[in-house]
């Protein structure tokens, strides 16, 4: 599979493991977002440098070729599905450990 | 890139009082199965040559699967940071629901 699809299936992944695995929704709430709209200014930041500088180099074979801050745009589903995979587990464990 | 990431958001940790660290076993328990997959991805991409990394660049430290120490670093601290911003929001605006 090419970095595109794994990557629109990897956000995929984490949207259902949110809303219906772990069922803690953080997809609806706004301090998600914000928490997101942060993190994302940072990810770009070091999306930017990593491949400016050519630190990290793709395969132009297996992505769209759509670039933002000189980086694939496949790097930002990466890291939105990364990020809030992280935090709806980060979540429901808290969730876990206030009901016992 | 993983220093300024620290940097970045840890100091979150001392002036919010976000307290991230201080549950290391619930950012273990909450970050170990999710970047398990990921790293997995990420060793398919390495041997598939998705992307590749400049040799000159990197530590060249490399752990299992072929993976350059950064990569496995940034599997750790780009979650942790994650989690320190959520907090430091939840701490600021205390009337979001979660």
């Amino acid at each position: 599979m090419s970095y595109t699809q794994l990557a629109i299936f990897a956000v995929l992944c984490a949207i259902i493991f949110d809303l219906y695995i772990t069922e803690i929704r953080l997809m609806r709430r706004r301090v998600f977002w914000t928490s997101y709209a942060i993190i994302i200014a940072f990810q770009l930041l070091t999306n930017w440098w990593l491949t400016s500088r050519n630190i990290v180099m793709y395969d132009p074979n297996v992505i769209t070729g759509i670039r933002i801050a000189s980086a694939p745009v496949e790097d930002l589903l990466f890291g939105f599905a990364l990020v809030l995979g992280v935090l709806s587990n980060w979540i429901r464990i808290g969730a876990l450990k206030k009901r016992s | 890139m993983i220093v300024f990431t620290i940097v970045g958001s840890f100091w979150l940790e001392i002036f919010l009082k976000v307290g991230v660290l201080k549950r290391i076993k619930r950012v273990i328990l909450a970050v170990a199965p999710i970047s398990f997959l990921f790293i997995a991805w990420d060793a398919y991409a390495i041997r598939s040559g998705h992307w590749r990394f400049d040799r000159e660049q990197i530590l060249g430290i490399f752990g299992p699967f072929c993976i350059p120490l950064e990569e496995y670093l940034f599997f750790i601290v780009v979650p942790i940071a994650a989690i320190m911003t959520i907090e430091a929001v939840r701490r600021v605006k205390k009337d979001w629901p979660v």
